[in-house]
This record gives structure tokens, C-alpha cells and sequence, in this order.
């Protein structure tokens, strides 16, 4: 009561508590949805085939070319296309190297190329030794070194060359894709050239792309292609999510940011509950004359709440603007950042449970208070 | 004469470090209606005790205690509140003023405790305010107030839900002598009147003159009741 600066005490534990159980996940599930962006990218197709032991979207292991044929001759397939992945070393003006994503599409109809062209066409692949460079990967690790010493790197643009694996490309496009987990720079090619530029092996073909018959049940058709092909078949959510559980089962990633949220939270109640409680102390006489005066425990436990429920809120907004304020911050940054409503709820919950935590060892302190307290001096 | 309290052979024992300390031995006291009775004694001699047990705020280990013909130990827990709320005011030696509310507040408490609408009570609260002469000041923080006003804004709120008995506790002791004088001729003009008493524990000699009865205490026991000279 009118101690405005252990109000403020109180309100900046809940922020911080807040800040760190929003801004922490949020990182985190914008870092586990980068992990499957390539598929999310690729909307056209509704079914992955791929070799059965790969484990993740990056686990390449490739399939002959021949399984393409096998997969178009099932019923229920509308199409089935060729898709190359793979990590090529890329060699730069400068002569340093730079390791990127090249997806080779199928050369006549060009599925599975980048969301978005900034500039150039995807129809510009046709053209001889032409690759289309994502513009993350065109602006830092793929451009051309600064004039000025320490200078941001010259952005790669069209006409400008590289070369893959010993092997002249030339950038006819620029396309804006979604970053990927390992943030390398994302460069397309036809199915056939980047077979060329992939060092020579007996199989290359990484997947195949699969388009149903319109009312085909998709699941149907997964179970159709793994039983006559013995291959691996996921629907693009299922794909995902195999690609997400990876990353949760095999990474350090969720133990991390989960101590860290833990820590946040920890925090926040530490500091949130001390300072309310001594909040409470101090102020515990005025409780004792309220009492005196024939208020009852009940209305008291109420008052003690709605203080609880107030700093919460302030707290809660500040924190979650906070959030918000840094993803807006870091949009165009390198940093994975995603806000769905869900952590809203998740940070709610954490705050709420902080809140009443600290509201609660006030209120049994309050509870046993005698009201005689009044006339001690 | 109707009496306003009544206690009969009361003791009240604490608990203290595996000792018992005897707070109230076997006191017996009545409290006629209308009249103004002061307690007094050393420090440690159970007047605070008293006065909590009178008010109802503290349970006797034996013995009566009667307010207005109601024994108070007879009362469950929600009924001793109402009736606490409604026939008692207090007036503390620190004031005890809620910090974060302004006059007219602090002196509305005992009318919304009783379930008036707040503004209601805040418009009383002011009026009161005024007849105390803080009508200007109503809208004034405590800490805005001297030691003396705010003992004026206790004052009224001890007042404004025309409660039949006022427990004072040291009224006087924080504030400066004419202050002190002030307070008192205000409590014994406002506060006392035919159907309400006043009961103040007090160290200060220079206010005794205001009592109609004082009842000197000491180690547990009344030791002695007179009534004020001025007033016989």
C-alpha cells in the first residue's frame, strides 16, 4: 500500500518472468519450424518418398532413379517428380568456399522451387548453367567481399557467377525461401544440372515428390506407396513432424531453452513472491486494523488477489510487449523468432501460477494474523 | 445506569518462550454508557490487553466480558466481525491511516466494511471531515497531514458509522501537548455522547482531567477506579 517502489519491484520481477517464458519459446519454436521450412516451402506436393531410414529433412539418402518410375505407376498418383538436396561446396570470388543447400527440380516442370522470385524467373533455369540463389544466402554468405576492409559483403545479383563443385553456375534469380535450421544459402538448379554439379555416386535422387489424385485419401496412398515400393512415405505434415521430433529427441535444444525458461521462471517467482510478501509484512498492521474494524478474512484474500492479479496483468502485458517489441526488432535478422498465440497462453499460465504462488504466502500470513496486533506498539 | 461493557474476574495468560506471562488477572470493570474512562499505568501492566479483549479483538482465557448486554465469546466468528464492524471505532496511537488513500477514505472504511455504496460513504466521510474541521483536507494523503490532522482524520473514522463504544489507544502520545489538548476537547465533544462511551489507555497525566472515571492498573490488576475530580 503507497510503497510505489516495491510495487514497481514487484512489477519488474513479473516482466522479466514474463519476458523470459515468452522470448525464450518464442526463439525456440522459430528455431524447431526453420528445422522443417524447406518442406513448408514445397506446398505443391502431398506426399514425401524417400529412402526409410531417413530420419529428417537433411538425412539424405539417396534413392535410383528408377523408384521415381515405380512411384508414378501407382494409383492415386497425379505426378510424382525427382528432387536433389544436397550440401555442395560453393567457391566464391574471393576463392573462399561456402557450403550450400542445392535442390535440383525437375527439369521440365521446375516443381519444387522457391516460394517467392524477387527478381528473375524460375523459368530462367532453363537457361544454360543458371541457378537461382535465395536472397539471405545472395546477401551474406554468398556475396562478393566488401571493398571497404571490415565492409558488408556485395550482394550477388544477376549474371553475377560461382562455382559449384569445380563447375560454372550463373545467378539468373534471386528468390526469397524461408531460412533453414543450419541457415546455409539456398541455391536452385534443375534436376539434371545439379546431378552434374554433385560429385559422382551410383544413386542421387534425394526424393520424390508426389502430387494425389483429386479425393485420393492421402493416407491410402502413403500405405499404397510404401507397400509397393518399400520406400517411405509421409504426408507433408507427417514429414514435418518427423523432422521436428528429430530435433527434439536428438538435439540439446529443447534442454537448453527449457533451463532457460525454467531459470526465468524461477526467477520471477523468486522475486515476484519475496517482494510481494514483504510487501505484505510491512503493511501488515494496516491488515490487522482492517480486521479490527470487522473485515473479514474473506475480503481480505480478495484484496490481497486482485493486487496479485493487477501486477500480474501489468507485468504479463509488459513482458509480452517486450517480446514482441524484440521480435519486431530482429525481424530481418538472422535470429529464429516465432510468436504463435499458444505461448501467450503458455506465459499466461506461467504468470498466473507466479502470481497466485506470491498471493498465496501473503494470504496465510494474513490468515493467522490477529487483529490485537493493532494496539502493539 | 446502563453499562456499556462489563467484564467480570477476566485473565488472559500468554505463551512466551515456553513461559506464561499473566497479562489480565481477575479483572472485573464496568464501563457506564455515556461516559469517558480512562486506563492507566506502567507499561507491561495489561491495559493494551484490556482494551483488546473489551473490543473484541482478543479472546479471554477466563472470565466475562460484556458489550451492550452482548458476551462477545458467545458469538461465532462471522457475528463478533458485524458486530465489531458496527459497534466499535477505534482510534490508534500511530493512526494507522491506509498511506494510499486520502482522508475522506480512510474515514469511509467503516461505513463500506458495513456494506455502503462508496461514494454514499465517501460524501459522509466528507461531512464528518468538515465537522472536525478537515473539510478542506479530504482529498489530502496522510503523509500530507500533520500528526494532529491525522489523528483528526482517526478520529472521524472511528466516528462515522455511529458506533456505541470508542477504543482509544493512546491518542494523545504522538502528538505535541496543544495538539494532544485538541484532539481531546474534539473527542470529548464529537465522539462522547449519552449512548456512547469511550474507553482510552493513556500514559498521559495532562489529559486525565477529561475522564469521568480513571482506572489505574498494575501488574494484571485494576488497582484502583476514581472518578475524575472535574467531573464529580
Amino acid at each position: 500500500m503507497g510503497d510505489k517502489g516495491k510495487y514497481i519491484g514487484i512489477i519488474m520481477g513479473l516482466t522479466f518472468a514474463s519476458l523470459i517464458m515468452t522470448q525464450q519459446p518464442a526463439i525456440f519454436v522459430g528455431l524447431m519450424s526453420r528445422s522443417y521450412s524447406f518442406i513448408s516451402d514445397l506446398g505443391l506436393p502431398d506426399i514425401w518418398v524417400m529412402d526409410n531410414k531417413v530420419q529428417f529433412v537433411d538425412d539424405i539418402k539417396p534413392l535410383q532413379d528408377t523408384e521415381l518410375y515405380r512411384v508414378r505407376g501407382i494409383s492415386g498418383v497425379e505426378w510424382a517428380m525427382p528432387l536433389f538436396k544436397g550440401l555442395l561446396k560453393a567457391r566464391l570470388t574471393d576463392g573462399t568456399f561456402q557450403t550450400c543447400n542445392v535442390i535440383g527440380l525437375d527439369d521440365a516442370t521446375l516443381i519444387g522451387g522457391p516460394p517467392t522470385m524477387i527478381e528473375g524467373k524460375l523459368d530462367d533455369l532453363r537457361r544454360s548453367d543458371s541457378v537461382i540463389v535465395d536472397i539471405d544466402g545472395a546477401t551474406e554468405k554468398l556475396g562478393k567481399p566488401s571493398l571497404i576492409p571490415g565492409g558488408k559483403p556485395i550482394p550477388l545479383k544477376i549474371g553475377d557467377s560461382l562455382e559449384l563443385n569445380d563447375r560454372r553456375a550463373i545467378v539468373v534469380g534471386i528468390a526469397k525461401s524461408t531460412r533453414t535450421f543450419q541457415s546455409q544459402p539456398m541455391v536452385y538448379t534443375t534436376y539434371s544440372r545439379a546431378k552434374n554439379y554433385a560429385p559422382v555416386e551410383r544413386k542421387l535422387l534425394s526424393f520424390i515428390l508426389v502430387k494425389s489424385k483429386q479425393g485420393q485419401d492421402l493416407h491410402e496412398l502413403t500405405q499404397r506407396i510404401k507397400q509397393n515400393t518399400g520406400l517411405a512415405a509421409y504426408t507433408q505434415a507427417e514429414f514435418k513432424e518427423l523432422t521436428y521430433q528429430y530435433f527434439m529427441h536428438n538435439t540439446g535444444i529443447p534442454i537448453n531453452f527449457g533451463i532457460s525458461i525454467m531459470l526465468g521462471f524461477i526467477v520471477g517467482a523468486a522475486i515476484a513472491g519475496q517482494t510481494f510478501y514483504n510487501f505484505t509484512l510491512e503493511n501488515i498492521r494496516q491488515f490487522g486494523v482492517l480486521k479490527a474494524m470487522g473485515t473479514s478474512n474473506l475480503t481480505l484474500l480478495k484484496m490481497i488477489l486482485l493486487q496479485a492479479v493487477l501486477v500480474g496483468s501489468i507485468g504479463y502485458s509488459l513482458g509480452v510487449g517486450l517480446t514482441a517489441l524484440f521480435g519486431f526488432a530482429t525481424r530481418h535478422t538472422i535470429l529464429a523468432f516465432k510468436f504463435p498465440w499458444q505461448l501467450l497462453v503458455f506465459s499466461g499460465a506461467g504468470v498466473s501460477i507466479i502470481c497466485i504462488f506470491a498471493a498465496l504466502i501473503s494470504m496465510i500470513k494474513v490468515l493467522r494474523l490477529e487483529p490485537a496486533i493493532v494496539f502493539k506498539g | 445506569m446502563t453499562l456499556a461493557v462489563r467484564c467480570q474476574n477476566l485473565t488472559k495468560t500468554y505463551d512466551t518462550n515456553s513461559q506464561i506471562v499473566t497479562a489480565l488477572d481477575g479483572i472485573s470493570l464496568d464501563i457506564p454508557m455515556g461516559e469517558l474512562m480512562m486506563l492507566v499505568g506502567p507499561s507491561g501492566c495489561g491495559k493494551t490487553t484490556l482494551i483488546s479483549v473489551i473490543a473484541g479483538i482478543l479472546d479471554q482465557n477466563s472470565g466475562e466480558c460484556e458489550l451492550f448486554g452482548e458476551n462477545l465469546q458467545h458469538l461465532s466468528g462471522k457475528d463478533k466481525l458485524k458486530f465489531r464492524a458496527k459497534n466499535i471505532g477505534f482510534v490508534f496511537q500511530a493512526f494507522n491511516l491506509l498511506p494510499a488513500l486520502n482522508a475522506a477514505e480512510n474515514v469511509a472504511i467503516p461505513l463500506i466494511i458495513n456494506g455502503m455504496n462508496r461514494h454514499l460513504a465517501e460524501r459522509k466521510a466528507i461531512e464528518l471531515l468538515t465537522q472536525v474541521g478537515l473539510g478542506e483536507r479530504w482529498t489530502s494523503l496522510p503523509s500530507q497531514l500533520s500528526g494532529g490532522q491525522q489523528q483528526r482524520v482517526a478520529i472521524a473514522r472511528a466516528l462515522i458509522h455511529n458506533p456505541r463504544l470508542i477504543v482509544c489507544d493512546e491518542p494523545t502520545s504522538a502528538l505535541d501537548h496543544e495538539t494532544g489538548l485538541n484532539v481531546m476537547h474534539l473527542l470529548k465533544s464529537v465522539a462522547l455522547q449519552k449512548d456512547r462511551s469511550l474507553v482510552i489507555v493513556t500514559h498521559d497525566a495532562r489529559i486525565f482531567e477529561f475522564a469521568d472515571q480513571v482506572a489505574e492498573m498494575d501488574d494484571g490488576h485494576i488497582i484502583n477506579v476514581k472518578k475524575a475530580p472535574l467531573r464529580t
